[in-house]
């Protein structure tokens, strides 16, 4: 059996510094599975988020060698192992300990979008949908919130403008809702102000990091800033804005 | 004493996957605090795993089903051990409660008309489950969340009940933990929802995370309630089997009902030569009928490889043991044929199956829209639990409730693929009502200090014992138990190997009691390991009790040494307890008569 070298990441609120472990690597194995096996036995009290070891979670976000993983969907044979493997947390967030970081701001931050409205329904109290509307939202609704997106957010990442910002994704998941079939709520005066959608200069870095492959750029942000636009820089309704004294 | 920090709720709900949120959405509602603990982070519970859909007899694709064809179809794939009330209830609620969440959000997909699409499931005779592709789960505990956050519940991430507190027979309160900083957590409460989930990790090949060590099955029985059917494992027939880090990783049964088949080395269906009686009439007898009934044939009888999950998984054993199995130690499944009967099957398999595509593409270097995919038994599911009043789901103690997998009796001897997701919404709205409502009528109980002080006390042992030089690897323990589990209360049990397993986890107990956590209380997974190990233990037991006392081969158990039905046995259920003197009790009970009006169901349907 191959040997693989990790530098992991240990450490808490105050500081910290690389750990290296050798551990034994077996055919098919994922960066969790190292970190685990190294957990288990050398290092009992390594802290790390893990739960379904099948990319449906969201929990094992991290950053491989600088890149932002999964490291449940990361395997080691895409892996050079010749030098040793850096693991490290994500760096948007604060470090709570080890490979945990504190990412309760986007649960407080997402508290704050304004939740789906429906319309009424028809009168059987039910609604129709046409498959291709669905379509659309239900790949914002692949989002296992991972926040690697928000990991590699300049705004988020560079900047720290978590008070100005929510991030690739919470846009997302406000598109879900702005263009849900069904949905009634208006939130895009809320968007423009204060979830700050024009601080993104679409780089499209998300879109890169998203393990679910959502076109977090093209498909969610750019429609919200054309709606946006349309509604607040539109010169016919500024025009309009103008002349009836607004 | 460590200090400790309060909180105070009319109702908590322990557990927050979609059983503990559709409950706290519902105590929420009506007007009560609400607070809600759970292990992990909101939204990563094992619902988000569930793939297929959820089962509900909406009668969108077949018109010619109801509740009644539900409520049957339930009843004989549990081999009528179920609690034929909470059958009733759950066959007649379903739907209403997946359009509830459609008008909170949800985006299921679509019939040409606009309505919910419904697809074919092992042992469910119409087109029944709703679904979103194969990230069902995931849809619905977003939306449960989504929807949840704003209705005033308080919600505890990342923490840990490790014991229940009572004042006389009545639940008060729970004591647990929060992972960051390790601090003990008081929650004093007029009604608790155990809310927990499974208790997989007592088995090495599983589908379910480290968090599913029967916390509130074990919680409940400490506390004095009772458990029933811990016999009944389910051992979903398709886990992933290769490479060997992502064993047992589910392979949703969505990719039967859409078409896929089964086959050994010798390219040979197997399925087809082994229909139970039970399901003879219902079941096709030739491979072109039983492709036309996963394309919507209404005239065509269903193809073996939807039989139920534990002949399936049984007839998937076989084959290995007999020698026709796959190079790794499993059997073929294969959705690829389909393009000799669908133009761009490849796109089609993308679309219907998108991340059991991305699963296998990612971790076993597979393009299942190519070729076959090798598949094996996976430890999926405990059809046993805590025994609850099928109408309130009120547990065999006053104040304590339960819901979704860590309460029993629904699903009988063998739960249908799609009958958890619409499990957790109808018994979670119930217990949540009805906690509710018990909160309204009794005010917050005396917490005995006492109690609490020891709890602390031995949680904190691990930490000591660091030190110590017989001091144990919490790990290492547990990995022993897995294997253990799996080699002898396995898929397959006979006597001897049980009597053997019982008398081992009692050394593994004295083991558990060395357990040594080397560092500090902040996020510590070593200790939180050591934690969860006497649960492990404890459902471990009653698991294997359980089957000694059951002397028959039924639903998911299967004896070598009874391989047959016993009459005497299709009326009673086993249930677990903690004796007055701390040994566990395992006995049977009488099932009660069903009702003249669900026995003609069953009568008709038959």
């Amino acid at each position: 059996m191959a040997t693989a070298t990790f530098r992991i990441w240990r450490g808490d609120q105050q500081g910290g510094e690389f750990a290296q472990y050798q551990t034994e690597i077996d055919e098919g194995m994922v960066v969790l599975d190292a970190v685990l096996k190294i957990q288990a036995e050398q290092a009992s009290d390594l802290a790390v988020r893990w739960n379904c070891k099948a990319g449906k979670c969201g929990s094992c976000s991290a950053e491989v060698n600088g890149n932002p993983r999964l490291m449940c969907m990361t395997r080691l044979n895409d892996i050079p192992l010749q030098e040793p493997v850096t693991i490290e947390p994500m760096q948007s967030f604060p470090p709570l300990k080890d490979l945990v970081t504190d990412v309760s701001w986007n649960f407080q931050a997402k508290k704050k979008i304004k939740p789906f409205k429906p319309r009424a329904p028809e009168p059987d109290g039910t609604w129709r949908m046409d498959q291709r509307d669905v379509d659309r939202v239900q790949e914002f609704r692949k989002c296992i919130e991972c926040f690697l997106c928000q990991d590699v957010c300049h705004v988020l990442r560079d900047h720290q403008l978590h008070e100005e910002f929510i991030g690739p994704r919470l846009l997302v998941y406000s598109a879900a809702l702005e263009m849900h079939p069904l949905d009634s709520e208006d939130r895009l005066d809320d968007l423009a102000n204060a979830k700050g959608i024009g601080y993104c200069n679409i780089t499209k870095c998300c879109t890169k990091a998203c393990p679910e492959h959502i076109t977090i750029t093209d498909n969610a942000i750019i429609p919200l800033k054309e709606r946006a636009v349309d509604r607040f820089y539109d010169p016919v309704r500024r025009l309009f804005r103008v002349l009836a004294g607004g | 004493m460590t200090e400790i920090k309060k909180h105070q709720y009319d109702v908590l709900v322990v557990g927050a996957g979609g059983a503990g949120l559709r409950a706290a959405i519902e105590a929420s509602a009506s007007g009560l605090s609400v607070g809600m603990v759970c292990k992990s982070l909101l939204g990563k519970a094992h619902t988000v795993m569930a793939e297929g859909g959820v089962a509900a007899s909406l009668g969108y694709v077949d018109d010619r089903d109801d509740w009644k064809v539900h409520f049957a179809d339930t009843m004989r794939g549990g081999q009528y051990l179920n609690n034929w009330r909470m059958a009733e209830l759950h066959a007649r609620e379903a739907p209403e409660c997946v359009l509830e969440l459609e008008a909170w959000g949800a985006l299921f997909d679509r019939t040409q008309d606009g309505r919910i699409l419904q697809r074919n499931f092992g042992g469910h005779k119409y087109p029944r489950l709703a679904h979103v592709g194969d990230r069902t789960g995931l849809e619905m505990i977003r939306t449960l969340q989504d929807h949840g956050i704003h209705q005033g519940i308080k919600v505890h991430m990342e923490c840990t009940v490790i014991s229940l507190l009572k004042d006389g027979d009545r639940v008060v309160g729970a004591l647990g933990y929060e992972r960051e900083k390790g601090r003990f957590q008081l929650f004093e409460c007029r009604a608790i929802v155990l809310a927990t989930g499974g208790i997989g990790k007592a088995f090495k090949v599983t589908s379910n995370s480290w968090e599913y060590t029967g916390d509130g099955h074990a919680l409940a029985y400490e506390a004095g309630a009772e458990l029933t059917d811990m016999e009944f494992v389910q051992f979903h027939p398709t886990g992933m089997v290769w490479p060997p880090s992502v064993r047992g990783i589910l392979v949703t049964e969505g990719v039967r009902g859409e078409g896929g088949i089964l086959y050994n080395s010798e390219r040979r269906r197997f399925m087809f030569d082994d229909i139970p009686d039970l399901y003879k009439d219902q079941t096709a007898d030739n491979e072109e009928e039983g492709w036309r009934y996963t394309q919507g044939d209404k005239e065509a009888r269903r193809p073996p490889e939807l039989l139920t999950r534990d002949h399936v998984a049984r007839c998937i054993v076989r084959q290995i043991k007999e020698g026709r199995g796959s190079p790794h130690d499993g059997v073929y499944l294969d959705i690829a044929w389909i393009k000799e009967k669908l133009p761009k099957a490849a796109q089609h398999i993308q679309k219907k199956l998108p991340s059991m595509y991305h699963q296998f593409k990612e971790l076993a270097a597979i393009d299942i829209t190519q070729e076959a995919m090798e598949v094996g038994p996976t430890t999926h599911y405990a059809m046993g639990g805590i025994r609850v009043d099928p109408d309130s789901q009120m547990s065999t103690l006053p104040g304590l409730f339960a819901a979704g997998e860590c309460a029993a009796g629904l699903h009988g001897a063998n739960r249908l693929g799609g009958n958890s997701l619409s499990d957790l919404l109808v018994f979670g709205k119930r217990s949540g009502k009805h906690a509710a409502e018990f909160a309204k009528e009794n005010g917050f109980g005396q917490i005995n200090n006492d109690q609490v002080e020891e709890v602390t006390r031995q949680a904190l042992a691990p930490f000591e014992r660091a030190g110590s030089s017989d001091g144990e690897s919490p790990y290492q323990i547990q990995y022993d138990l897995q294997e253990m589990m799996q080699r002898q209360v396995g898929i397959v049990r006979n006597e001897e190997d049980l009597l053997d397993a019982v008398e081992e986890i009692g050394k593994l107990r004295e083991r558990a009691g060395k357990a040594a956590s080397p560092g500090n209380r902040e996020y510590n997974p070593g200790w939180h390991a050591a934690l969860d190990l006497p649960n492990l233990l404890t459902v471990s037991e009653a698991v294997a009790g359980s089957a000694v006392k059951r002397k028959e081969s039924r639903g998911a158990q299967a004896r070598e040494d009874f391989s047959e039905k016993d009459e005497a046995f299709s009326k009673v259920n086993v249930v677990s307890y903690k004796g007055s003197d701390g040994e566990m009790k395992i006995e049977s009970r009488e099932i009660p008569e069903m009702g003249a009006d669900l026995k003609q169901i069953i009568e008709e349907m038959k």
